[in-house]
């Protein structure tokens, strides 16, 4: 409904695809996610950068002590081989001099010391760090999902709830991914590089200058890696993706699949897909297959070389076997995180992924925004204007060209015409779900845009055909329309709605548990919930948008007996396919193409010779 | 009633509360390994000689610091460099043929198990379908099949490989200067006790938070669905401060599992260097007397050392086991759950669609209640039946028993003398079309989706289906039929949609259509013509069309009243009017209500 209708880049898409795709997937545009420019990407790279920053600054003083404690902790590691080697040099000659072990045992003291150190160091470490992390991550749920649930139904449509579900789960655990290992994996690989090269300089400049040597490969192999690496992911996040679509509306639609016996073409399809993700992931290992050896052999041949050359040194006792032996102990050091470092730049690359993604939602601006200084609104009476109100949800193409409506307080308006004639349009301005593009909506004199949230949704509520029940009981499904409602509250809502008798027929009564989506109740009963919900809240102005549609006949005639009472003190409007619905209005309204034709009574309209009249003479001939 | 029909309540898996089964669950998955038997002896033999060749590096340091460097005999330099030198190319070029064999096997693995996981998924039943979210199932394909392809390829490996290094070195340090290897042994003995007690205070606490997680994902997933009602109600606080609530135990539990396993981490870690001390100390003083050359004690040192990722990461890797097994676990959950509906051995050819429900009922497997009991009906071939019942009278679970998406618990179902379940399932469900009352599109193109039930279709049967259910507006969708609808694709009206899933069921071309309330969201003037395009339809097929109006009801030849689980009164519509009640009171209402 929102999409762009214009001619679509068909054979551009054609391309993108692997062949064996095409037949069933279909042609749409590119995925919103995806399509976007160069300087999108920088803009949203920017973003990131100062979402992370956004997240962090609060913890500032935090993430310094843990700087601080997780260079003691590579201090103290990197101190051990150092200490070897004072004690190889220093503290063994004493003692084959016979001069006693009295420096070897302060050595030993020493080492005993940085070990202690290093693990105090390495647990507090690792607590606050993993608690900081999740605290980080804690705020960034809350923060995604306030910020979703803000955003208006225009926002929603566009975007689809699927990548709402995304970046609320999968995004946020790559983010968690980051902050629980890559964090102390990054730190410590670059501390242990930048201190040991410091220290072999100190132990033996040559030794030291000669174990350098290997930066120029190793410069060479991350590289490369690098870039292999982001193509890999890239195409690995592609084919998980369409893995997980295929996946999810293979379950969701279960009942279709069985009943048309889909599962052989379902399988085939989902044999592709994950076939695909398959050889991502494939390429993905075997490119670390040959990085990580890579690395371990640009170590191997420089621990080979110290050895040879140090020994060479040694021999004419420029060095000492201390320093040697500190020296392989370092290269050990050296390059073991170097390893750890294909992991994380993975884990890097997904979690900037996500980060740029969420930061793209939270630059989203609402585009039905709070207003900032909200009216002040007296006691709701629910008289409602609309001036010269225009709408177009595809630009140059109105909805409603300009419509004009006074609703006095406590009248029942039914909207008819056919499907495209505004009235669903009308409904959701009225329930500021989107704004007009042009002139004004007043609700007892004050503009809707004036409105706060609250004050707004407590005097209009909408009622559609989407009578969606939460994981809950039925009696925390009606209780919705009013948080704090009693019991009694809820069950005299349940019963002036019609409810009551197959709630309290259900095996707990009000308190059984609606499973998925209220799959145990029928659509009726869904319908006669939502209706009950809305009841409570007790709006001023009560939207029904072809809210009666799927009950049947008994339930959608104790709806309207509920209704004359529901609607008798408020302003309502209603919209239905079903006349008998539309006969209990006080004023009906036929639109064609977002104008209003016919205004009047139903008992007026009938007499007249108009549109109205002549769909009431077709349902009355539907009765038979 | 047939007795090789045992009527017993389907075990539906429930998606908690499982208690977890150790190993035996990750155990069973072995013959997923089974393919790729020779790149694991490639992979193990390759770590295994991986293993020995670096543990002979430090041997060679020792040769060159007791010859060369000590006793001066720098003749031996050069060959034992280029010794060491060979052993560490020939190291790198093991390590590279493991990682080789090790890409394959485990992205066969995951993608092999996920195509199996969801194959038995698609053939479970919709009993398992409604208790299970989703969210639940895709964490197991997703998360779940990744953690058991890390630990497979990676962990178990590694597993093997350091207790193995382990065990070597230690017999090795014992060889070289054997109090010195007591003391690394007796190490030993802290570190496997807390990995013991660790590995069962880990595992308790992952499941925990995985079930965290996945409760916290439904909260999302209700949020970004039902976010047209809470926007309608101004539910904004109320949700984000149950979302709140959710998100702090999951932290709490989060930060619980970092407490724990950095506890655990920096005691494994702290373990070696404190034996370094020790060895230190009693090497030096050893050397001090001579005991040892200064080459054996910078080997032991050497080797010491490398122990220490091998026991540090023994942590890491246990916690990666456990993780798994809990993996395995909700995995296997999955795989125990086998389809209680399960195809017959007779084929329905040429069906004509005699329907028979004889003596049926249903009730759920967890509910002692019965939804319908004692239903018979028969419906010769072409017939049409009209079913109108109550609100919530069963009359959508009544007409899913046809497919067999659920089996009735009692009596039975017969299509031209079959009983159903005799029936292999892909001829009865092609024999069976149902068009449902929530219209469920997936995101493939048009076509794709009306020819679900069957691929076949001309361009002309499918546009003769879209005239029957006035859909002919697909034609006209930015890429006509090739144009994806669905979630990822175009959305369309409740109407629209409705109109597709009619178009498909009709294209299937049936002997039994279901229609369960196929028509409520279209508008009265499209109605009437679908309803008029309909009438050709049912003329030769047999249907079974859930009423809630008279309009729709004039599809049928006769009326099925359904009240308290069963079957009431069967007659015309007429017929009933005039002499049943509680019909009139279903179905008269609007006449009643408008003209009282």
């Amino acid at each position: 409904m929102t999409t762009t209708q214009q001619t679509p880049p068909a054979a551009k898409e054609r391309e993108q695809k692997p062949p064996e795709e095409q037949s069933w997937r279909g042609l749409f545009e590119e995925d919103p996610d995806r399509e976007i420019s160069r300087a999108t990407t920088i803009r949203l790279k920017e973003d990131s950068r100062k979402l992370l920053g956004e997240l962090l600054r609060p913890y500032r003083k935090l993430i310094w002590l843990l700087v601080a404690i997780v260079i003691v902790e590579n201090g103290a590691r990197l101190a051990v081989p150092y200490l070897v080697h004072l004690g190889i040099d220093n503290g063994i000659p004493p003692i084959l001099a016979g001069k006693g072990s009295q420096q070897l045992i302060t050595i030993v003291i020493a080492v005993f010391a940085a070990a202690l150190l290093q693990a105090w160091a390495r647990q507090i470490f690792l607590m606050r760090s993993g608690r900081l992390g999740q605290t980080i991550l804690l705020g960034l749920r809350k923060r995604v999902f306030d910020h979703f649930q803000r955003l208006s139904p225009a926002f929603h449509d566009r975007f689809t709830s699927g990548r709402v579900i995304s970046r609320l789960t999968s995004d946020v655990q790559v983010i968690d991914e980051m902050l629980a290992s890559g964090f102390d994996s990054l730190v410590t690989a670059v501390l242990t590089l930048v201190g040991t090269s410091i220290i072999l300089l100190t132990l033996d400049v040559k030794l030291g200058l000669l174990a350098l040597l290997s930066f120029p490969a190793l410069l060479v192999l991350t590289a490369w890696f690098r870039k292999r690496s982001a193509v890999v992911y890239r195409q690995t996040r592609e084919a998980v993706v369409l893995v997980i679509v295929h996946f999810v509306e293979s379950m969701t639609g279960i009942r279709a699949v069985q009943a048309f016996r889909r599962e052989p073409r379902n399988e085939e399809i989902f044999h592709g897909v994950n076939d695909r993700y398959r050889k991502a992931n494939l390429e993905s290992f075997r490119l670390n297959a040959v990085f990580m050896p890579a690395i371990k052999g640009v170590g191997n041949i420089t621990i080979v070389a110290i050895l040879a050359y140090g020994g060479y040194q040694a021999y004419h006792g420029h060095v000492t076997v201390g320093v040697l032996t500190a020296f392989l102990l370092y290269l050990r050091q050296f390059f073991e995180p170097l390893q750890d470092i294909t992991q994380f730049y993975n884990t890097f690359l997904s979690a900037s992924a996500a980060l740029e993604k969420l930061s793209g939602v939270l630059n989203e601006t609402p585009d039905v925004p709070e207003p900032i200084e909200p009216a002040k609104p007296r006691k709701a009476r629910g008289h409602l204007e609309l001036r010269n109100v225009r709408f177009e949800y595809v630009d140059g193409v109105p909805v409603l060209p300009g419509l004009q409506l006074d609703v006095p307080a406590g009248q029942t308006l039914a909207l008819v015409g056919t499907t495209g004639a505004g009235k669903t349009t009308i409904a959701k301005l009225v329930a500021r779900f989107y704004d007009p593009t042009g002139g004004h909506l007043l609700l007892d004199g004050v503009d809707l845009r004036d409105l706060s949230e609250d004050d707004l949704r407590e005097r209009v509520v909408m009622v559609t055909q989407e009578n969606f029940l939460f994981t809950g009981s039925v009696a925390d499904n009606i209780r919705f329309g009013k948080p704090d409602a009693t019991m009694e509250e809820v069950v005299e809502a349940a019963k002036v709605i019609g409810a009551h008798d197959f709630i309290s027929a259900l095996p707990n009564g009000y308190e059984t548990a609606v499973e998925k989506r209220g799959s145990r109740l029928s659509a009726g009963q869904r319908q006669l919930v939502a209706f009950a919900r809305a009841f409570l809240a007790d709006p001023a102005v009560l939207i029904l948008d072809e809210a009666t549609s799927s009950l049947d006949i008994p339930s959608e005639r104790l709806i309207q007996r509920a209704l004359k009472t529901i609607l008798a003190d408020r302003t309502a409007i209603v919209i239905a396919h079903r006349l008998s619905t539309v006969e209990t209005a006080d004023r009906v309204l036929v639109l064609e193409h977002g104008r209003i034709i016919e205004d009047g009574s139903p008992d007026d309209l009938i007499t007249h010779d108009g549109h109205y009249a002549g769909l009431h003479q077709a349902w009355e001939d539907s009765l038979a | 009633m047939p007795s090789e029909h045992a009527v017993t309540a389907p075990s539906i898996a429930a998606p908690t509360t499982r208690v977890p089964e150790r190993s035996r669950n990750l155990w069973r998955l072995r013959p997923y390994l089974k393919p790729h038997r020779w790149r694991l002896a490639v992979m193990f033999s390759t770590a295994m000689l991986g293993v020995g060749v670096s543990l002979t590096v430090p041997l060679v340091t020792r040769s060159i610091i007791d010859g060369p460097v000590t006793r001066h005999e720098l003749s031996m330099l050069v060959p034992l460099a280029l010794l060491a030198l060979g052993l560490s190319i020939a190291e790198v070029i093991l390590v590279w043929m493991r990682r080789w064999a090790q890409s394959r096997t485990v992205s066969d693995l995951e993608a092999t198990l996920r195509h199996d996981l969801y194959v038995r998924l698609q053939s479970l039943p919709m009993e398992f379908h409604t208790r299970w979210q989703s969210g639940q199932l895709l964490s197991r394909v997703t998360t779940d099949l990744s953690t058991i392809r890390r630990f497979m390829g990676f962990g178990l490996l590694f597993l093997v490989m350091n207790i193995l290094q382990l065990i070597v070195v230690t017999i090795l340090l014992l060889q070289l200067y054997w109090p010195l290897g007591l003391v690394v042994l007796v190490a030993a003995v802290p570190v496997v006790m807390v990995s013991l007690k660790f590995e069962k205070k880990y595992l308790r606490i992952s499941r925990k938070v995985q079930d965290q997680q996945g409760d916290l994902a439904t909260r999302i997933e209700e949020s970004a669905l039902g976010f047209r009602v809470i926007k309608a109600f101004g539910r904004r606080p109320h949700v984000q401060r149950q979302f709140d609530d959710e998100a702090t135990t999951l932290y709490d539990t989060e930060v619980e599992k970092v407490r724990l396993a950095s506890r655990f981490w920096s005691f494994l870690g702290v373990i070696p260097n404190l034996t370094l001390v020790i060895v230190l100390l009693l090497g030096a003083l050893a050397a001090g007397r001579q005991a040892i050359t200064l080459g054996t004690l910078v080997a032991f040192i050497t080797l010491m050392l490398s122990l220490v990722w091998p026991v540090t990461s023994l942590g890491a890797i246990l916690a990666m086991a456990q993780e798994s097994m809990t993996a395995a676990d909700r995995i296997s959950e999955i795989l125990d759950t086998y389809s209680v509906i399960k195809s017959g051995p007779e084929e329905l050819t040429n069906a004509r669609g005699h329907l028979r429900f004889e003596h049926v009922g249903f009730r759920f497997s967890d509910d002692s209640t019965e939804v319908l009991h004692d239903i018979n009906l028969d419906l010769t071939p072409g017939t049409t039946l009209a079913l109108v019942g109550a609100t919530g009278s069963g009359k959508t679970t009544l007409t899913a028993l046809v497919p067999r998406l659920y089996d009735v618990t009692a009596g039975r179902i017969t299509i031209d003398g079959h009983d159903i379940r005799d029936l292999s399932l892909v001829s009865l469900r092609s024999a069976v079309a149902s068009a449902f009352d929530d219209p469920t599109l997936f995101s493939m193109s048009v076509r794709e989706n009306l020819t679900l039930g069957r691929p076949d279709a001309s361009d002309a049967d499918v546009q003769q289906a879209l005239e029957v259910a006035q859909a002919q507006f697909a034609n006209d969708l930015p890429w006509g039929l090739e144009t994806r609808v669905g979630e990822q694709g175009m959305s369309l009206s409740g109407g629209q949609r409705q109109r597709l899933a009619l178009a498909r069921a009709v294209l299937a071309r049936p002997a039994v259509l279901v229609l369960d309330d196929t028509l409520s969201a279209l508008d009265v003037h499209t109605e009437a013509l679908v309803e008029e395009a309909l009438q050709n339809v049912l003329a030769d097929t047999t249907g079974i069309v859930v009423a809630h109006r008279a309009s729709t009801v004039m599809l049928a030849d006769k009326v099925a009243l359904l009240q308290d689980g069963t079957i009431t009164h069967v007659g015309t519509h007429q017929e009933l009017l005039a002499t049943v009640p509680e019909y009139r009171h279903l179905l008269a209402a609007e006449e009643e209500e408008v003209h009282a």
